[in-house]
């Protein structure tokens, strides 16, 4: 199979939605001719026009708050925001508006607009440009998530979120729009809420999301060196969540630690772990470990930031304690 | 701050309102803005800054134009492309570097890089990575000062492409209800990232948008260092004088990209040049040889002890140790109490 980079997964993701579906047009600061700073919209204002591809002012809650009016009235606009730490200027709009319409119109309105934004640290962007705030929106009912964990998944799920008639954010791991993946030529999607088992194993399981599931499947190499088993398991969505799947693995494996790029402390991860814990509990052999970034701003110094995320040797440290019954105080 | 002991209303404003020492200062601190900015450029090429960087490599007048009648007492809040503010505040150059190699020495412990320098001790509250979020923190500073009767003035820097963000909106109209000493200097230099002001902004100049706000509002060429002065001075003078708010727009132009992912296809080579013509350093110079304050030798000698500044402000950089590890949840809170 054709492997291609995430970035050009993304723009046939969209360009493919976007030939289908009149309605549909993009809207974000430097979309156009600069095709985002990332150039994952490249050579869309071209086939598409800057009628459907838009550069906006520097105006986030404006533009926001307009595609919330124009998803109401029949168009499907999908939002380009520049970074994720952004979204915290346009969370009136996306909280309080564009979750809650469809719910407080009695189901009257729907709101069927994508956000694309993205998430990830080690670039050397410091605090206001790294970081990964999924969960403040996974926090508000209405609001679907999707964390592509690759060029596969960046496409099928796009275009699922396209589709979908609610809000839906996409977060992209803005370290691996270069990164490449197998993805057929032929149209497929991925539906929301069903994970993927991307290795299995018995003894342990790494549930991941977004660039974590290969931080997660590098852990697992080096633990199958060490002769333990390790399930990686990458949700997807994190809104609709594959309970289910997650529930079986961990019956089978007895042990699970959760890793996601947002700050440990009220998280994803913490999500996720007290499911198992409620749904699990008398499967399980160890606690349920939680792995995030430290609770800290994202420091721009290289020697700290790198310090921050959870790596593929911290991963299958704790992993081998846990395999090992050793008792592990999370920080 | 301005004297006015030369009162021959033929010379421009500068001129007549700085001494030679504060003059001959200026084109210094231009000159270092701008060797800064190539030594950072260049420490970028060699691997030895990482991430990415805004020059204000053309924007020179206006950081320091806009400074020269501010003291320490006075605040700025700076933007995403503020090594200029910096320098103009008196920032030292080594540890200007130093944050920007991510060192322990540098102005933020390395925690903040090159978008977030803030210079506590010289009144500069600190760059900043959000477009527009420096604005409405302007405002909050100018509070203080009329709270507390300090008699600080608070220079608001945000570009052209700020101006559309509602915080832009919020903080003009709020500065104006309580009469707040802030001045609101534009650097407009056309474009917000690939975004020219035309394509995004409903006014032809932003000063126009003063209005709205009940406040002066003014246009000058920015890349005119008298001019900048000027027009900054008089609205600094009415802060301070417990008039209010004023909005000065500076028309200049970046030399280089936005940053370093910017591949320059919104803009003509064309414009460029135009551009660099206008050089706001070679004007100042001139200004200055013509008005017989320097010889054109020295300020060709002056340009020559800035590079060696800079060098010794890169060496001071690279010297300094990395931050600790076991550092890195320091400064998330202050222990200290009220
Ligand atoms: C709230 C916010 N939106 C978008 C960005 C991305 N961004 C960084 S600089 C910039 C352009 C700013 O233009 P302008 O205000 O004119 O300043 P200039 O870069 O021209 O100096 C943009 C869009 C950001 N950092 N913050
Ligand atoms: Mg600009």
């Amino acid at each position: 199979m054709r492997e291609i980079t995430l970035s050009q997964a993304v723009n046939e993701a969209l360009a493919e939605e976007m030939r289908r579906d009149p309605t549909t047009f993009i809207m974000g600061e430097d979309v156009a001719e600069a095709g985002t700073p990332f150039k994952v919209l490249s050579g869309l204002v071209e086939e598409f026009g800057t009628d459907r591809v838009i550069d906006t002012p520097i105006a986030e809650p404006g533009f926001m708050g307009m595609a919330v009016g124009a998803a109401m009235t029949g168009a499907r606009p999908i939002v380009d925001l520049m970074f994720g730490d952004f979204i915290f200027l346009i969370m009136d709009q996306l909280c309080n508006q564009a979750a809650k319409t469809h719910y407080m119109s009695g189901g009257k309105l729907n709101v069927p607009l994508v956000l694309r934004t993205n998430l990830g640290a080690t670039r050397r962007s410091a605090a206001q440009h790294s970081q990964s705030l999924q969960a403040l929106v996974a926090h508000i009912p209405g609001l679907k998530v999707a964390m592509p964990s690759s060029a596969y998944e960046a496409k099928g799920l796009m275009k699922t979120a396209i589709r979908d008639n609610n809000p839906v954010v996409i977060f992209e791991d803005k370290l691996m729009y270069q990164d490449k993946a197998p993805v057929p030529e032929e149209e497929y999607l991925i539906p929301f809420g069903v994970a993927n088992v991307k290795r299995e194993g018995s003894d342990i399981t790494l549930i991941a999301t977004s660039s974590m599931v290969q931080v997660a499947e590098k852990a697992a190499e080096m633990l199958a060196a060490e002769g333990i088993s390790a399930e990686v398991i990458d949700p997807r969505t994190i809104v609709p969540l594959d309970e289910e799947a997650l529930l079986k693995s961990v019956r089978k494996t007895s042990r699970a630690i959760v890793i996601d790029e947002g700050h440990q402390s009220y998280g994803v991860t913490a999500e996720i772990a007290s499911r198992l814990n409620e749904k699990a509990f008398y499967h399980l052999d160890a606690p349920v470990l939680r792995m995030g970034a430290m609770d800290v701003p994202v420091p721009f110094s290289p020697a700290l930031e790198d310090i921050t995320v959870p790596t593929p040797e911290g991963v299958a440290e704790n992993a081998r304690k846990l395999c090992a019954g050793e008792m592990i105080h999370a920080a | 701050m301005p004297d006015t002991a030369n009162s021959d209303t033929n010379l421009p404003y500068a001129l007549r309102a700085y001494s030679r020492e504060d003059l001959v200062g200026a084109l210094r601190k231009m000159f270092l803005i701008r060797k800064f900015e190539e030594g950072a450029e260049d420490s970028y090429t060699r691997g030895l800054i990482h991430g990415t960087m805004h020059l204000s490599i053309g924007q020179e007048a206006s950081a320091v134009g806009s400074c020269m009648s501010l003291t320490d007492a006075d605040k700025i809040t700076s933007t995403h492309r503020g090594h200029g503010h910096c320098v103009a505040k008196n920032a030292d150059l080594g540890r200007m570097f130093a944050e920007f190699f991510g060192k322990e020495t540098g102005y933020c412990r390395g925690r903040g890089g090159s978008m977030h320098i803030a210079d506590v001790e010289k009144g500069n509250l600190g760059a900043n990575g959000i477009v527009g979020g420096g604005l409405p923190i302007a405002v909050g500073a100018a509070l203080t000062a009329k709270r507390l009767g300090t008699g600080a003035v608070t220079i608001c820097f945000f570009g052209d492409g700020a101006n559309n963000e509602g915080a832009f909106h919020e903080a003009l109209n709020m500065a104006s209800v309580w009469k707040l000493p802030v001045v609101f200097v534009c650097e407009n230099n056309k474009y917000g990232m690939s975004t020219s002001i035309e394509r995004s902004t409903s006014v032809k100049n932003i000063a126009d948008r003063a209005v709205a706000y009940s406040m002066p509002g003014v246009t000058v060429d920015g890349n005119d260092f008298s001019a900048v002065t000027e027009a900054v001075d008089a609205a600094v003078a009415r802060a301070r004088a417990g008039e209010g708010p004023s909005l000065v727009e500076n028309l200049t132009y970046r030399w280089r990209g936005h940053s370093k992912s910017d591949r320059n296809r919104y803009r003509t080579k064309e414009e460029i040049a135009e551009w660099m013509e206008r050089d706001p350093i070679r004007r100042m110079a001139d200004l200055l040889v013509s008005h017989d304050i320097l010889s054109e030798a020295e300020v060709g000698a002056l340009e020559a002890e800035t590079e060696q500044e800079i060098r010794d402000a890169i060496a001071f950089a690279n010297q300094s140790p990395a931050p600790l590890i076991e550092d890195a949840t320091r400064f998330v809170y202050t222990e200290e109490m009220a």
